[in-house]
């Protein structure tokens, strides 16, 4: 038991303390690494495991369900209503959320260290990784964010170059909801060359009103399997020259929830997007009519 | 000016209202203010353009706008009804919870059909054709969405008039209206807790949106406005008797507990109706009748035409606004409905506690 009780000594008086500034601007110290992490956002939850870390995680929200073994952990709510008592419950180190979420406060004046963060564009996501990868003390985080910018540049690179100027439309959901040129998703179509029918002035996603897409005329529409229905029959949207000529990239429940989270899978959705714009929107400007 | 001169006035001005309106309406989108009636008028100038002018005015534009209208009149006939059928000034479709009670109808409904896979917690949500969106622009599912949206406010209403026993009490009445409201609301959002894949259609559907009311909506609307109309000016001498008090209104010889009846049905028919097509649209069927009383003391036959005319118009004017101000991005319609109908209410009472007249005319 001493012997236990001075390894324990050693190892707090030998580690040093662990410092990072979170999205807030807040300065979080800690005495050392976590090694019970609580994460309330599905994109941190993966950047987590990516970075190796997968097994300090001790909960995790209701959203978060990559990779397969984070299922099998407690599950402490949504991100924006979390339950304050299962987190506390499971004593973490650290809780890792949004800076959205109103929860921070509460469970640091729970004597809680929160770290909250705002993934939101690619350069967010990047700051993201080394923050959490810094937190973790993995040696190499920024690879991670390299292998995402490489999986980009190897989709667009997969594109034949008739793709470029393609007009593409994403809705993120039936509000309707679209991903700008400016978010994370708009971003990543840039680089393929594409353009989105939402610029950047609007925002990241913006609610838009369905005249403006019948109005843009896509030639290729992006969207989750849950949002497809009866998009067709919306008023007037039957004569967009994606829905006319079936150019429409459906995306399954798992595949939209790549495409959705600012996180390690952003080359897979990069991969998936690209996928599709080569088979459905390849010989688009071709026929003339561009 | 006597009553019958007003009431003809008001009607006209109603009717000229919404003409200007609709006009309006047809050159506000996305783009904002625009000239799209030279295009269509002139169309050997530029025929490609007249074809998006003629799509755009005829399949989006003039259904949006005629689909507030009527949304706007059924919300404005609903109000008039429960405010005479309770005898209470404050009285409104979401205040009796028939509202709240027709939206949990429309998330039931979708849950049902659509949500399911989520709510099984399996990945059945392949089928996609068995998912039903709120958006959806076809007949059956409008009218089967506008079925749930009925059957939730009825029972809505029923709940409230149990619990209240009666249209009696006044507060008792407003009050178990409230704790229905708020009990069905709740539940709305725990049906969409668990299915997921409703959840964010419905989201929008929740605060109110006018943006995908197409051709089917709005004629359905337009038909149960009708039919609502109809019933409601037959049985509006009942409301007429009923303001003398019940017994009075029995020695009159009426048959007050069927007209009663009759009435609620048409107060949740005709909530359900708009619920189902534009979600959650606040204030409308509180302000259309105020404004009408503030304006004139007429008879429930006149007050169900002009709360219409006025709801019909409130809504419509809402609606433009709504496409309008941050154009091509949208604001929630319940939002500004709430902004002008509220704003409205506020002026009234604060220019004295007389001019919101009681529902007795």
């Amino acid at each position: 038991m001493k012997l236990w009780l001075f390894t324990l000594y050693l190892l707090a008086t030998t580690s040093h303390a662990l410092q990072v500034t979170d999205d807030r601007g807040v300065l979080v110290t800690l005495t050392q690494s976590p090694l019970r992490i609580v994460s309330l956002l599905p994109s941190l939850t993966e950047t987590v495991c990516e970075l190796g870390r997968c097994d300090r995680l001790v909960g995790v929200d209701r959203y978060s369900n990559y990779p397969d073994s984070v299922q099998k952990l407690v599950q402490v709510g949504g991100g924006l209503d979390p339950n304050i008592e299962a987190i506390v419950a499971l004593k973490p180190d650290v809780v890792l959320m949004a800076k959205s979420s109103r929860a921070g406060e509460r469970l640091e004046a729970l004597g809680l260290k929160v770290v909250a963060l705002e993934p939101k564009t690619h350069a967010d996501v990047q700051r993201v990784m080394l923050k959490i990868g810094a937190l973790l003390e993995v040696p190499d985080a920024q690879r991670i964010w390299r292998d995402i910018d490489a999986g980009v540049s190897a989709a667009a690179r997969s594109l034949p170059p008739s793709v470029r100027g393609l007009r593409v439309y994403f809705e993120v959901n039936q509000g309707p909801y679209a991903a700008g040129e400016s978010s994370f998703i708009g971003e990543t179509l840039s680089r393929f060359g594409v353009s989105n029918i939402v610029p950047a002035k609007l925002g990241p996603f913006p609610k838009l009103n369905p005249e403006f897409v019948v109005r843009a005329n896509p030639t290729l529409i992006m969207v989750s399997q849950s949002n497809v229905n009866g998009l067709q029959a919306r008023p007037g949207w039957h004569s967009i020259r994606a829905l006319r000529e079936g150019r429409l990239c459906v995306f399954s429940t798992q595949e939209a929830n790549v495409m959705v989270r600012p996180g390690p899978r952003m080359a897979e959705a990069a991969r998936l997007m690209a996928q599709c714009i080569a088979r459905k929107g390849a010989d688009a400007l071709t026929g003339g009519n561009p | 000016m006597n009553m019958r001169q007003r009431v003809v006035w008001l009607v006209w001005s109603g009717v000229v209202s919404a003409v200007v309106l609709i006009g309006l309406g047809v050159c506000v989108g996305s783009t904002g203010f625009e000239d799209l009636l030279s295009p269509l008028l002139n169309p050997q100038v530029d025929p490609v353009q007249t074809a998006v002018a003629q799509q755009i005015v005829w399949e989006i534009r003039l259904p949006r706008t005629l689909g507030a209208w009527t949304a706007g009149a059924l919300l404005g006939l609903a109000g008039a009804v429960a405010q005479g059928l309770f005898r209470n000034p404050l009285a409104d479709p979401y205040l009796l919870g028939s509202a709240s009670g027709a939206s949990l109808g429309v998330a039931m409904a979708l849950a049902a059909m659509g949500g399911g896979a989520g709510m099984l917690g399996s990945s059945v949500s392949d089928s996609a054709n068995l998912v039903v969106s709120v958006f959806s622009s076809s007949l059956w599912v409008r009218v089967g969405l506008t079925g749930a949206a009925f059957c939730g406010a009825l029972l809505a209403v029923l709940l409230t008039l149990a619990l209240s026993r009666g249209v009696g009490h006044t507060l008792r009445l407003l009050l178990a209206g409230v704790v229905v409201g708020v009990v069905l609301g709740a539940m709305t959002h725990l049906v969409l807790l668990m299915s997921p894949d409703s959840l964010q259609a419905m989201q929008a559907f929740i605060l109110g949106s006018t943006a995908f009311v197409g051709w089917t909506s709005t004629l359905l609307m337009a038909g149960v406005w009708c039919l609502c109309f109809v019933a409601a000016w037959l049985l509006a001498r009942v409301l007429d008797g009923l303001s003398l008090g019940d017994a009075t209104a029995i020695s009159l010889g009426l048959p007050v507990a069927a007209m009663r009846g009759t009435l609620v049905a048409v107060l949740a028919l005709a909530t359900g109706t708009a619920v189902a097509q534009t979600g959650l649209i606040a204030f409308v069927g509180l302000a259309a009748p105020h404004l009408v009383r503030s304006l004139v003391n007429t008879t429930y036959g006149n007050l169900m035409l002009l709360a219409s005319l006025a709801g019909g118009t409130l809504l419509m004017a809402a609606d433009i606004l709504a496409r309008g101000l941050i154009a091509p991005q949208e604001l929630p319609v319940g939002v500004l409905t709430a902004v002008l109908g509220g704003g409205y209410l506020l002026w009234l009472m604060h220019r004295g506690p007389n001019r919101v007249a009681g529902a007795n005319p």
